[in-house]
């Protein structure tokens, strides 16, 4: 049986035994988290380190006389041995819910349906493949990783609700790096993602990135602090977009005073006519239910056009606040951003740009003041000073301190008609699911400071 | 009478007898290593005086290394079965084979030594010694001693407990236990007065992090921090911006963890400079040349990677590599003497290291992390600093973090500060900020706490590797005074 066939027969097996299990007045979500992994981690084009991972981590959410008890546990796919473990759980979770205080946000364990969907995948067998890459990136310097295997997400509760999701794919997250006119490092980045392994398109990606090498020879220059035009490439936008996961179109971060976009939900400000942002679980990165298995819509509007029109709501914001819930996961972050794309053909982006900063990529973004929505980084990878609709130089890093509202706001020019989508290579505990689609960004002024 | 529920919660499990499983799994390649990790956590929240998390997790599983043709390679699984744990090993040396060919350098189990050895870690009160109620009970009074006022739309005090139980054996003879119980907190208030809204914590989101036992835990003194903080968000709020100047700056120990962390902790690491991390966190401005050499910072700055620190976040008898953990300077008088980099990266550079080379979990294969990284006590009281400085600002607790990708450039935020005038403490600013060049301004170190004033502190939260992998490390430092910094505050 495969890993995926496995990990079903398991989980269905776990939760009739656990369900059937519970005593009157007790209710039980069960979530599975589960992968089977391989990681190899490139430096120079050489393998650094390979490594197989299989794992499943259940979570039990028990709720009991109104207390609310969160259980996890890594199964070791003996059913017998898991089926002993889950229950000595749940008999804790039993002892807890007669002491703890009554939680009144707990929401009730509700039958939100059920949906069964299975992603397939084909690409070569972990030691050829390998090969394969340090192969063509031979000469290169590659550093990068390469993650493949199916992922899971299923859910299931005593409520009689079932969901399963699987995905078999693979990324290959890498950057190629070159020493410049100057005597500096330089690099450039890219992503190969899907669930069918083609050499040619991973080839392509690898021809993409040695062209922006080329680019990055050339002497840097160094620019001074200050405000530029510039514009963002796709790449760059995603890593902005991200902050909006940070705690910024959370209900539950505004009601607690730690939203960055308050003065966007209060309506002190707007953002420009052409920015819209929504939830997007039908581009198909992500499972529509959530770790407790409630299904969003296929879409959430958040801001549209400039105006605020939602937030993310988890149930227990919902139950907390008296608002409705999307099924927005309990830290109420982007499972799949989406920006509209604009009327500027990416071709034309340089053109458009006239003299100012390319950004290539981002990097380290934090909430520099949050009441502002100001956020710092610096750029990455292939940035360049462009002059007359040409690039003329790389340029040596520099950090930026800018707020959304003006770099969504007064300063957005235009938006890029093509938008990229970026599955997440988050690896943190396992994979990620989910990633984002955005545009590439024309801002008429980008403030960098140091 | 009904046995009271303790903290203290140990499923039965089936016992693993790790020199078992190395002999079912040893003639699987040339070298095997085998890391079984087993971790019980638990985390308490409440928030505004309702349970916000009681949360138990239990993890296990094993970290099997396979040594073929010069190429280690891993494989981890939760399978503690014969058959799961040789599936595994097989699995290992496969990669291990396969990629021998593309190997960056030919490692040998020289990297893995046949160490033995136990470490405990310092806890003196176990989980089984306080109730469940009781421990619930004082989290919800610090709770309520944060909401000092109407204000305060948001009041956290939350804890995790983590029992950690690592053991290493080898087909060359290490033989290794590792236990520790680990300690985390974080209370917070957050007040709003029509649209200013302003964060206060006890040092900073999760800061507050220690290998001990319960009685970490003094709760009266939590209490009183608390209503401190609570008091200090509605300072915040009446508070005037901090202002944009260059002036002298004194970071208290709540906010050097971090400044250690990112701009001393990770461009020192080997495997950086080696440039495994490239294609994520980034490289490092060290180079191979400047140990020895580097005037890092001014002959005040004495740092040391410390594994044996009691109660130290990382403090560990041994890494994941079976090395013997010691104490080692890795910048003594402002000089740069040595890198954190394990076995691995001390044979790849021929420099040496310190044994750091670390898993998360056992799921995952180590790589050279900060571990406890100290900056060693001067002589300065906080009150000698404050007085020696005409015009400056002192910053508390670390609210914002960002840094370039080979460590240079910084920039960090704070939540809470004070003005210095003349000498003395004037005003409470908010929204501080601060950045600098790492090299410079280690070199501009004016003044260094005293012993009585170092703290110890840590985070649940370095990030690091692909895959990528959250680690404790711990910072130990007193307050320190920098010279001429540009410090801003908040506003578009």
């Amino acid at each position: 049986m495969s890993f995926v066939d496995t990990q079903h027969a398991l989980f269905d097996q776990l939760a009739q035994a656990a369900f059937a299990g519970l005593k009157p007045g007790e209710a039980l979500n069960l979530g599975l988290s589960a992968e089977q992994q391989t990681y190899v981690r490139f430096n120079q084009a050489r393998v650094r380190q390979a490594t197989g991972v299989a794992q499943s981590r259940l979570a039990l959410s028990f709720q009991c006389a109104g207390r609310k008890l969160r259980l996890a546990l890594d199964l070791s796919g003996q059913a017998d041995l898991d089926r002993d473990a889950v229950g000595a759980l749940l008999e804790r979770a039993r002892h807890e819910a007669r002491i703890l205080p009554e939680d009144p946000f707990a929401t009730p364990i509700e039958n939100h349906g059920s949906s069964d969907h299975c992603h397939t995948g084909d690409y070569p067998d972990a030691s050829d493949w390998l090969a394969q890459i340090a192969d063509a990136a031979a000469g290169l310097d590659f550093a990068g990783l390469l993650a493949a295997g199916p992922q899971i997400r299923a859910a299931a509760n005593s409520a009689g609700q079932s969901h399963w999701f699987s995905s078999d794919s693979f990324f290959i997250d890498y950057s190629l790096f070159t020493v410049n006119e100057s005597g500096e490092n330089k690099a450039a980045k890219a992503l190969h993602a899907g669930r069918f392994w083609h050499p040619d398109a991973f080839a392509d990606t690898l021809a993409d990135a040695k062209r922006q090498l080329e680019r990055l020879r050339r002497p840097a220059r160094s620019l001074p602090p200050g405000e530029y035009r510039a514009y963002l490439t796709p790449a760059a936008m995603e890593k902005l977009i991200g902050m909006f996961s940070w705690n910024a179109v959370s209900y539950d971060a505004w009601k607690k005073g730690g939203s960055a976009l308050q003065k966007l939900i209060e309506g002190g400000c707007v953002l420009a006519d052409a920015f819209s942002l929504r939830e997007n679980l039908g581009l198909g990165l992500a499972p529509r239910f959530n770790s407790l298995g409630e299904m969003a819509a296929e879409a959430v509007p958040l801001i549209e056009r400039g105006r605020l029109v939602g937030l993310q709501v988890s149930s227990r914001s919902a139950k907390a606040y008296g608002v409705p819930a999307n099924a927005a996961e309990p830290g109420e972050g982007l499972r799949s951003a989406e920006v509209r794309g604009g009327g500027l053909a990416e071709a034309d982006a340089l053109a458009a740009l006239g003299t100012g900063v390319y950004l290539g990529n981002l990097h380290y973004l934090n909430w520099s003041d949050p009441h502002t929505a100001r956020v710092t980084g610096m750029s990455r990878y292939a940035c360049f000073w462009v002059e007359n609709g040409e690039i003329v130089a790389p340029i040596r890093d520099l950090r930026f301190d800018e707020s959304l509202y003006r770099l969504f706001g007064p300063a957005l020019e235009a938006l890029t008609r093509e938008t990229h989508l970026f599955p997440a290579t988050d690896t943190y505990h396992g994979r990620t699911l989910g990633g984002c689609k955005v545009p590439g960004a024309l801002v008429g002024a980008f403030r960098f400071t140091l | 009478m009904m046995k009271k529920t303790t903290l203290a919660f140990r499923p039965a499990y089936a016992e693993f007898d790790i020199h078992q499983a190395l002999s079912w799994i040893a003639g699987e390649a040339d070298w095997i290593g085998l890391r079984y990790v087993r971790e019980n956590s638990q985390r308490r929240a409440v928030r505004n005086g309702h349970p916000e998390h009681n949360a138990i997790g239990l993890s296990q599983g094993v970290m099997v290394e396979a040594w073929v043709d010069g190429q280690i390679a891993y494989a981890g699984t939760a399978k503690l079965s014969a058959p799961g744990l040789r599936a595994a090993a097989r699995q290992a040396a496969a990669l291990a084979r396969a990629s021998a060919r593309h190997k960056p350098f030919a490692l040998s189990p020289r990297q893995r030594p046949p160490s033995r050895g136990r470490f405990a870690g310092p806890a003196l009160r176990g989980l089984d010694t306080l109730s469940l109620q009781e421990f619930t009970d004082r989290l919800m009074a610090a709770c309520r001693r944060l909401q000092v006022s109407d204000k305060i739309v948001n009041a956290v005090a939350e804890a995790t407990l983590v029992e950690t139980l690592s053991q290493y054996a080898s087909s060359n003879g290490a033989d290794i236990d590792q236990q520790t119980l680990s300690v985390s907190a974080h209370f917070a208030a957050t007040a709003r007065d029509g649209a200013e809204i302003q964060t206060r914590s006890l040092n900073g989101p999760v800061a507050r992090c220690q290998q001990a036992g319960l009685e970490y835990f003094d709760f009266a003194a939590i209490e009183a921090d608390c209503e401190q903080a609570g008091r200090q968000a509605l300072a915040l709020l009446a508070a005037e911006n901090c202002p944009a100047e260059t002036l002298d700056l004194i970071l208290a120990p709540d906010q050097m963890l971090l400044q250690i962390h990112e701009s001393i902790g990770h461009p020192l690491e080997l495997d950086r400079i080696l440039g495994d991390e490239r294609n994520f966190a980034g490289w490092s401005f060290v180079k191979p040349g400047d140990f020895g050499r580097l005037r890092y910072g001014s002959p005040l700055l004495n740092v040391c990677f410390d594994p044996t620190l009691p109660g130290g976040f990382a403090s560990y008898g041994f890494d994941d590599a079976a090395a013997p953990a010691t104490r080692e300077y890795l910048i003594k008088d402002g000089l740069l003497l040595r890198g954190l980099g394990g076995l691995e990266s001390q044979a790849r550079l021929g420099l040496p290291g310190v044994a750091n080379f670390r898993a998360a979990g056992w799921n995952r294969a180590p790589v050279d992390r900060i571990g406890n990284v100290n900056l060693e006590p001067g002589d300065s009281s906080l009150a000698d600093m404050v007085a020696s400085v005409e015009r400056g600002v002192y910053m508390e607790s670390n609210i914002s973090w960002s840094i370039d990708d080979y460590r240079e450039k910084f920039q960090f935020g704070c939540e809470y500060a004070r003005l210095i005038e003349h000498g003395r403490f004037t005003k409470v600013l908010k929204n501080p900020n601060y950045r600098g060049v790492t090299v410079p301004f280690w070199n501009a170190l004016g003044k260094v706490g005293n012993a009585e004033s170092l703290q110890s502190l840590g985070t649940p939260y370095c990030g690091k590797g692909e895959p990528n992998q959250i680690i404790r490390v711990g910072h130990a430092s007193p307050p320190c005074l920098f010279r001429q910094v540009d410090v801003f505050g908040g506003g578009l």
